[in-house]
């Protein structure tokens, strides 16, 4: 692999992207950092708190609850989704009419505006109405996840994987696709195994799609929000109320910015901090990678 | 040595073969089923969906398409979501293709924190961040634009595609960049004529996922938006709540929100079927 050059002109190629992201981005950060550490009265009454609203969530029970469970939602769904995803990829028609279908059937749930997808699962799974509770309950099994925790669970979980297994498997598909036959030539004249040919030329080639995959659905569905909340509500109780159904909560249920803003805040440098962290290790594996 | 392997591989290729169809099968039943669920749904009445538990629709009825396609504030936000999505997607490839490439080539001052801080501001939970939003677009006149949430939305769909158009660009040799300039080709000319047709599989995939991010958004642009701009998820989320829950006209707004982006894919498909085409190169 050739060195990159050292360019320092190249920061016009980048300056548009920085214009137009700085203008969404900046300003309101800037807003909410400035609520954060204040308390408002009314709306636009504002006095000067300091640290005493992220003093008060750092002691709040409700909160580290939100972020454990978030977590473990967020484990569960990468999971899960990288390897099914990288799965099916493999699996998927390497060409043709078949490979076509595939894909345009795939990317569907990818389509559906979220509020959509929580009602068509809040529908499908309902016991009396819906065909997946009603075969689950016709097995015999009791199944009721507005009011069991862990159906309730069950059910979100299998949800997103519906939702965003295909993300995964179509980034997957396309670094698949770009690796030139001539490895699998040199791999069938080494007489490779299945297991070696992905482990030392697919997983490679696929590992800078893999890092966007990975990170993408660790962001997104870290700040899932609209779906469980149409499923569940965040319920039965608490089950399902993962980070952003508190966040909401608090904000609307208190009329005051402040604690909402410290709270969104310190969420975002959870975000930061754990996709800098995946960020690094995987950047540094791949370039071990592509080093040998 | 081909008399010993040939039968070798046909023992393993063919049950892998089957295994891998059923995987993709089993798989796509998966994904259609909630689908098949949703568009029935769309075809019965709100009577069968609460009432009776059917297959296929006892009486099929396409009143709740008549619903929406007759009504200018249902289909609008059809038309709203479809123009600031397209803004959005040609706006975020425009400024994406050249920063990418800048960062798949050179080395800058700042550029692996600029490309992260890029991908920081997907990390934003929206939910608090709409009002400084609303502040925002307000205080520049372009509230209830199609701009304004084509603008909007770039905050998330401009890392990402600066991001997937860098990977594919990575793997594009860079002899190929630096014959093209002996050859005496210029930077633009080289880009917009040589580079971009050789990313083209990675330019389609970047277009479909910017489109899709943007078309299933929904705090954001409901935010930013009352009525003349007001998109489909928005409007649906509405009526839902001021008429109780209106199952079939909900679920035939759904399969309408379905087909635009079905459309794109198709049109997509080959790209990221033929992925990037090193092999040819």
């Amino acid at each position: 692999m050739t060195q990159k050059t050292n360019n320092q002109r190249a920061w016009f190629l980048v300056l548009p992207v920085l214009a137009l992201v700085a203008f969404s981005s900046i300003i309101p950060m800037i807003t909410v950092v400035n609520y954060s550490f204040q308390d408002s009265f009314g709306g636009n009454e504002f006095f000067w708190v300091g640290l005493e609203w992220y003093r008060e969530l750092l002691q709040s029970e409700r909160l580290w609850d939100a972020l454990g469970r978030q977590l473990l939602f967020s484990s569960i769904i990468l999971l899960i989704e990288i390897p099914l995803g990288i799965l099916i990829a493999l699996s998927m028609p390497k060409k043709g009419w078949m490979a076509s279908l595939c894909l345009v059937l795939m990317a569907l749930p990818l389509l559906i505006p979220y509020n959509v997808v929580g009602t068509i699962w809040q529908v499908f799974a309902r016991a009396d109405i819906g065909l997946l509770g009603r075969a689950i309950s016709d097995l015999g099994l009791s199944y009721n996840y507005a009011q069991n925790a862990f159906d309730a669970w069950v059910t979100v979980i299998v949800m997103d994987v519906w939702h965003w297994t295909s993300l995964v498997a179509l980034l997957s598909y396309a670094g698949l696709r770009s690796i030139p036959n001539a490895y699998y030539q040199a791999a069938e004249i080494d007489q490779a195994s299945r297991w070696a040919v992905f482990r030392y030329i697919e997983l490679p080639k696929m590992s800078g799609v893999l890092i966007i995959a990975v990170l993408l659905r660790f962001m997104d569905s870290f700040m899932i929000y609209t779906e469980p909340f149409v499923l569940t509500g965040g319920g039965p109780g608490n089950a399902t109320t993962f980070l952003s159904i508190d966040l909401v909560k608090m904000a609307l249920g208190q009329f005051d910015l402040g604690p909402a803003a410290a709270f969104s805040l310190m969420y975002f440098l959870v975000i930061l901090l754990i996709s800098y962290v995946f960020y690094t290790v995987m950047i540094s594996a791949d370039n071990d990678g592509t080093a040998r | 040595m081909s008399e010993q392997s040939q039968p070798n591989k046909r023992r393993y290729s063919g049950p892998r073969i089957r295994l891998s169809a059923v995987i993709i099968c089993a798989y796509l039943l998966f994904i259609l089923v909630p689908i098949y669920w949703l568009a029935i749904m769309s075809l019965k009445s709100n009577a069968e969906i609460l009432g009776d538990f059917t297959l296929w629709p006892d009486a099929i009825t396409f009143d709740n398409y008549k619903t929406i396609l007759t009504d200018p504030a249902w289909y609008m936000g059809y038309v709203n979501s479809f123009i600031y999505v397209s803004l959005n997607t040609v706006i975020s490839l425009t400024v994406a293709l050249p920063a990418a490439y800048a960062f798949s080539r050179y080395r800058f001052m700042g550029d692996s924190h600029l490309f992260f801080w890029l991908l920081t501001n997907r990390m934003a939970p929206p939910a608090v961040f709409a009002l400084p939003f609303f502040q925002l677009y307000s205080s520049v006149e372009l509230f209830d634009t199609h701009i304004a949430v084509a603008l909007a939305h770039c905050l998330f769909n401009v890392p990402l595609a600066v991001w997937i158009l860098e990977g594919f660009m990575r793997g594009v040799p860079r002899e190929i960049d630096e014959t093209a300039f002996i050859d005496g080709y210029g930077f633009g000319r080289f880009f917009t004529r040589i580079f971009i047709p050789m990313i083209a599989p990675g330019i389609g995939v970047a277009a479909f996922f910017c489109f899709m991010f943007s078309w299933v958004e929904l705090l954001l642009s409901r935010t930013l938006t009352s009525v003349d701009a007001k998109p489909i998820t928005a409007i649906m989320t509405r009526t839902v709540s001021a008429s109780g829950l209106d199952w079939g006209v909900l679920a035939a707004a759904g399969v309408l929100t379905i087909i635009p982006g079905a459309i794109v894919i198709y049109f997509v498909r080959s790209y990221i079927a033929k992925g990037l085409a090193l092999g040819r190169v």
